[in-house]
């Protein structure tokens, strides 16, 4: 009946896990106790929870984002600490089976919980905009990947106050993810928080696949999408093409924890490489998941803020084509030091080489389309110059690493992860900041301070450098990653300018908490009531911000590359139709906060061995699944008349800007009568 | 090769600074004691030697760029339309193909000269060592001489070393830095590694692949002595009271918290590595490991020729 | 009213544009699901093939296989392929009555499908063959199960459909939904097809 679960799984001997425990349980009860107070359940649930608007669904994977952006970096700041002071005989004050833990927890995290809510909730909010559609393809599956991913992060949140989490490493190795090796139940959160996640990721990939192919606006041709569109689509080409592998490699090993079985066990015929190998068949592409994405608000930027059209778009969009179809052929550069003949290692080496080549091309597009520009170097073109010039570092230390022998020394160990950290934190983590501060007056209306965010990205590239420029050191200097405890002294004194890199990183995630919060105190001063605030050069700067519910009263035409640009220079950017039509937009749902909702039951019934718990939560999500498809009205109608009242509202207040502005100091929308 | 003389010492002079932080001696990387470990320096240093010449001009661009274009800077030239150059595209493409080309050489030929599994050529009748992986230590076979020790190895200088690994449990990775190339060990599998040591010493080794709650304690120290000295450890090794039969060997095989003590058996059950192998897959035949074909298996086949 | 220009005409005159098309967009992402399923099927196939001979000293594909009961299973479901194909064609002539027969009837042929896989299972289980034995075995277990689940959840989903045709009539969505179902199973087909081949077949060879 209760299966595994009891008392002993709350882990009361653990100061650090139980304040933490205990820090967020009182955190939750004031966020609920405030909304409460403040009679908002009604309004958070028509809202925000039930909506199936891609904006409001965008924004809420950002806050999932930014919370477990703030675990991650806790378990990142343990570790620092940990291994600043554990050297010698000195045991610092985490032991074995918690560090193992953390820096698990820290990989999983930052990759499938925040890296890729963050992206995801970017493209919700600017993709179906800059292709001038009113939502996308499938708002239903919107709302349900959100509560999928959302479910799955609670899942790891939970692991934190009852029971553990997996002590395997974020990739899950077999046999040690094995029962025999692992027998606790934290291989299985770790399972379930990423297969939950993952069929979340799997249905976004489809939605925006068909929103890109099918809803893009009359006139948009594929060569004239705006590049993070182009990098969207082939993001999710390589979620739906890699994730089912994951799917598959994790089924697998759940059946041989759960029923005996030999995939990947030491005996009966099990394969173990066969489990690193599927991992990363997916893993690799995951890799790609995370920056193309980055790639291309690195390209919406660095035009925008160059006020220049992007070099070379063509060649974009081909060499992101070739490091889609390369990054499925690299894999096994994870593991050279298998024992596999040179001529397999040769393979992946030369195609792991061969795929910097397009990606060092696009460095240069970039620098190219500052050449000869008029750059503003606003927040979002800060962290895209630190991007430029840290990533080429980062992505030179890959090269090196896929030359096989390299490998052989360098595998593993801190240099490893001093390479890896210096690709996804500038070319996904700093490719999402540059997207939120960019992008941030559209999604709410108003923009963020400046100088606080000016002040959080010198702490955070100055902190970054800190943190891992000795983690290349020690990596020559011998060292493996994971150590929770080490003789050598010699090591010592880079790990402690590691910590101070990661307390540097802190002030920098503390300034942006400032920045938020004087941002939002001082909203009614920052707000950008053009819709325009960087003299924008494609579609979703052609909305108010935030944009009304259907984006766009009337789908735009496009006629050029940086469609927006093209009308504001041919002066009609702001003409009006000359009449509304009632636009018909989704009904709220909320099927996929129950479904959500039951998965998490699933998964938890899962670890903790409740079958029963489990068949009635799947049965549960089965019959909801069902009753959702029994409704075929699930759509409403905007009436012209209202969409009418909006868009005077929204043309007003664009006239009075244009009264305050000495006339040509932009472009200015045209005076516009009253319909 | 004079052209990799020229990389190799733009590659030095960039890690001068590294070096020179850290100081030879721990910066175990850079100060190999054997040829395998020399060799693969050097393809590092090349290789950054290589990236410098896409690296230099970045870096210049991403800071002359934004100062000479800023936009306060009216007198500079504005192109807003200005989006393609055929003369940059062929640079842009051209110059990294022609790094990756000539680092695809670098790799071919390093890539089959450092092949773990291939011997050293040398004089001298290489030392067999058969390694297995525990939890949390370290087992050595020494099949010739009989003896068997944990958590610590003694070979001759100039005397190639031929390892056998095969692990009791999860995966491992067998390294030891200063001699080069580290090779994953795995339970019912045999991989190979041939290292030598140049200069006598002693040398840090370690697990590199996490195994759980003790791999941080998984660490040895490899000797690097005179031929002489080899056989008087060797004799010293045969003085030990403790021998390694199977008794002996299923208590060794449970896991210990903290580092486990170096530890001496003057003799070994006969075959012991191939029994611990094959315990992992009893029904299967001799060959089943020679499957060089796909990335799923090792390769056992190419260094067999030097067995003896 | 302002002066329209050519562009704004233009958007009016394409108001069609506007709405756009329901059932393709809604095709659409079926075959990409599709394709996302074939990757996961793909990957099991790449699994037994990595594994197809750990017997770990259990019974091999040869001694397990029984040929001529597979083949029946077989001809049930390629049989209720040809019986969707024939729902179809009853969608198109808007035969409601024909369409629920048909349905029932595919229903019953997959029904007799997993059933019969169902005794195999069974029998290999209470034989001491099942898929703890070997990873031979595992693999087996895992991707014809797999396979089968498939079918149980396009029955669910036939069942549901057949309750949507009696309930609603065959409206526009409906005619929709049966269509997808109809790639879904006819998907599966090909997916046993290439089951009973690399399988069964190659097995007992």
């Amino acid at each position: 009946m209760f299966g595994k679960l009891s008392l002993s799984a709350i882990p009361f001997d653990s100061l650090i896990t139980m304040s933490a425990v205990v820090g967020a349980g009182v955190m939750g009860l004031v966020i609920l106790g405030l909304i409460t107070y403040y009679r908002k359940w009604a309004y958070l649930y028509t809202e925000w929870l039930t909506s199936l608007d891609h904006k409001k669904i965008g924004i809420m994977y950002i806050i999932l984002a930014l919370v477990m952006l703030l675990r991650g970096f806790s378990d990142a700041i343990l570790m620092r600490s940990q291994q600043a002071i554990a050297v010698g005989g000195a045991m610092g004050f985490l032991s074995a089976d918690h560090f193992n833990q953390i820096f698990s927890a820290h990989g999983t995290i930052m990759i499938i919980f925040m890296a890729m809510p963050f992206m995801v909730g970017l493209m919700n909010i600017v993709v179906p905009q800059q292709i001038g559609a009113r939502d996308v393809a499938f708002p239903f599956l919107n709302s349900l990947s959100l509560w999928l991913t959302t479910a799955a992060a609670v899942l790891i949140m939970v692991s934190l106050g009852y029971g553990e989490f997996s002590k395997a490493g974020w990739s899950g190795y077999a046999p040690l993810t094995e029962q025999e090796f692992s027998p606790g139940v934290g291989v299985d959160y770790w399972i379930w928080g990423l297969q939950i996640a993952g069929v979340g990721t799997t249905l976004t990939g489809i939605n925006f696949l068909v929103t890109i192919l099918k809803m893009r606006a009359p006139g948009m041709k594929l060569m004239q999408m705006p590049l993070f569109v182009w990098t969207t689509f082939f993001t999710m080409v390589l979620v739906v093409w890699a994730f089912p592998v994951l799917t598959v490699d994790l089924a697998l090993l759940t059946l041989d924890r759960y029923l005996g079985m030999h995939f990947f066990t030491t005996t009966l015929g099990g394969n173990q490489m066969l489990y690193t190998n599927l991992f990363w068949t997916w893993g690799h592409p995951e890799v790609y998941i995370l920056i193309l994405p980055a790639f291309g608000i690195f390209s919406e930027v660095v035009a925008t803020f160059s006020k220049k059209r992007l070099f070379g778009y063509t060649t974009m969009v081909y060499a992101t084509a070739v490091i889609t179809v390369l990054s499925f052929s690299v894999w096994l550069h994870h593991f050279f030091t298998m024992g596999a003949s040179p001529y397999v290692n040769l393979f992946f080496g030369i195609a792991t080489m061969l795929i910097a080549i397009p990606t060092g091309v696009k460095i240069f597009n970039w620098l190219f389309t500052m050449y000869r520009g008029r750059i503003t170097l606003a927040s979002p073109m800060y962290w895209t110059l630190a991007f430029i010039v840290t990533f080429a570092i980062g992505g030179s230390s890959g090269v090196m690493m896929s030359i096989p022998p390299a490998d052989f020394v360098l595998h593993n160990s801190l240099f490893l992860i001093a390479h890896f950290h210096n690709v996804l934190i500038p070319g996904a983590l700093f490719g999402l900041f540059a997207g939120f501060y960019y992008w941030f007056p559209k999604a709410v209306g108003f923009s963020l301070r400046e100088d606080w965010g000016k002040r959080a990205f010198w702490c955070w590239l100055i902190g970054f450098y800190l943190a891992f420029a000795p983690l290349y050191v020690l990596g020559f200097m011998g060292m493996p990653r994971r150590l929770v405890h080490y003789v050598n002294l010699s090591w010592h004194p880079w790990l402690i300018v590691a910590a101070l890199g990661a307390a540097v990183i802190a002030l920098g995630i503390l300034a942006q908490g400032i920045q938020l919060f004087l941002s939002i105190k001082e909203r009614k001063a920052l707000t950008d009531s053009t819709g325009d605030p960087w003299d924008g050069r494609t579609l979703e700067w052609m909305t108010s911000s935030p944009p009304p519910e259907y984006n766009f009263a009337k789908v735009p035409v496009v006629q050029d590359i940086d469609a927006f640009m093209d009308m504001k220079e041919r002066g009609v950017a702001y003409q009006r139709p000359d009449h509304y039509n009632d636009i018909e937009m989704p009904k709220n749902a909320v099927h996929g906060l129950i479904i959500g909702g039951l998965s998490f039951v699933f998964g938890f019934a899962m670890i903790w061995y409740l079958w029963w718990l489990a068949i009635l939560a799947g049965l549960g999500m089965l019959f909801t699944v069902i009753a959702r498809s029994m409704d075929d009205d699930t759509h409403y109608i905007i009436p012209a008349a209202e969409v009418v009242r909006i868009e005077n509202e929204r043309y007003r207040q664009l006239e009075s800007i244009a009264n305050r502005r000495p006339t040509g100091e932009r472009t200015v929308p045209e005076p516009v009568p009253e319909m | 090769m004079n052209k990799n003389k020229y990389l190799f010492l733009a590659g030095l002079s960039a890690l001068c600074a590294v070096t020179v932080l850290g100081g030879c001696s721990s910066v175990v990387l850079f100060d190999p004691k054997g040829p395998v470990g020399e060799s693969e320096r050097f393809v590092i240093l090349a290789a950054l030697g290589l990236m410098l010449i896409v690296l230099i001009p970045v870096f210049i661009m991403a800071v002359w760029f934004p100062l000479v274009y800023r936009a306060s800077n009216t007198k500079a030239t504005y192109m807003p339309k200005w989006s393609h150059s055929t003369i940059i595209d062929v640079f842009m493409w051209g110059v990294p193909l022609a790094i990756v080309a000539v680092l695809a050489v670098l790799a071919w030929t390093r890539t089959h000269s450092l092949d773990p599994y291939k011997p050293i050529p040398s004089a001298h009748k290489p030392i067999n060592i058969e390694v297995v992986s525990m939890d949390w230590k370290w087992l050595f076979i020494y099949p010739d001489e009989n003896i068997a020790t944990v958590n610590e190895i003694t070979f001759p200088v100039n005397v190639p070393v031929s390892f056998k690994l095969t692990s009791e449990t999860v995966m491992a990775s067998f390294f030891i830095p200063q001699l080069g190339s580290q090779i994953y060990a795995m339970s019912g599998c045999q991989t190979r590694l041939h290292l030598m040591a140049d200069e006598p010493g002693t040398y840090m080794g370690h697990n590199q692949q996490l195994t759980g709650r003790g791999f941080a304690d998984m660490h040895f120290k490899a000797h690097a002595v005179s031929r002489e000295e080899f056989q008087s450890w060797v004799q010293k090794i045969r003085q030990s009271p403790e021998k390694l039969d199977m008794h002996r060997y299923a208590k060794l095989a449970e896991p210990n918290d903290g580092y486990f003590p170096v530890t001496y058996f003057a003799s070994v059950t006969p075959n012991l590595f191939e029994h611990i192998r094959r315990r992992f897959h009893p029904h299967v035949g001799m060959d089943h490991g020679h499957m060089s074909k796909g990335p799923v298996s090792t390769h056992e086949g190419t260094a067999v020729s030097e067995e003896n | 009213m302002m002066t329209t220009n050519a562009l704004t005409m233009d958007i009016s005159q394409n108001e069609a544009v506007e709405h756009h098309d329901t059932v393709s967009i809604q095709t659409l992402g079926f075959w990409l699901y599709l394709m996302s399923d074939l990757i996961l099927f793909a990957t099991l196939f790449a699994v037994f093939a990595v594994l197809r001979s750990g017997y770990a000293g259990g019974p091999t594909g040869k001694e397990l296989f029984d040929v001529p009961y597979v083949l029946a299973e077989t001809l049930l479901l390629l049989f209720s392929s040809v019986t969707y194909g024939l729902v179809m064609v009853a969608v198109h002539d808007d035969n409601r009555k024909w369409v629920q027969i048909g349905l029932v009837v595919t229903f019953l042929l997959g029904l007799g499908f997993v059933c019969m896989e169902i005794k195999e299972f069974h029998h290999m289980i209470a034989e001491g063959h099942g898929p703890d034995r070997s990873a031979f075995l595992s693999s087996f277990f895992a991707l014809v199960g797999t396979h089968g689940t498939h079918v149980i959840f396009g029955m669910i989903w036939m069942a549901v459909m057949i309750g949507q045709v009696a309930v609603k009539g065959l409206t526009s969505p409906v005619q929709s939904r049966l269509m997808r179902l109809s790639m879904f199973w006819h998907f599966l087909d090909i997916i046993w097809i290439g089951i009973f081949s690399v399988v069964y077949l190659m097995g007992v060879l």
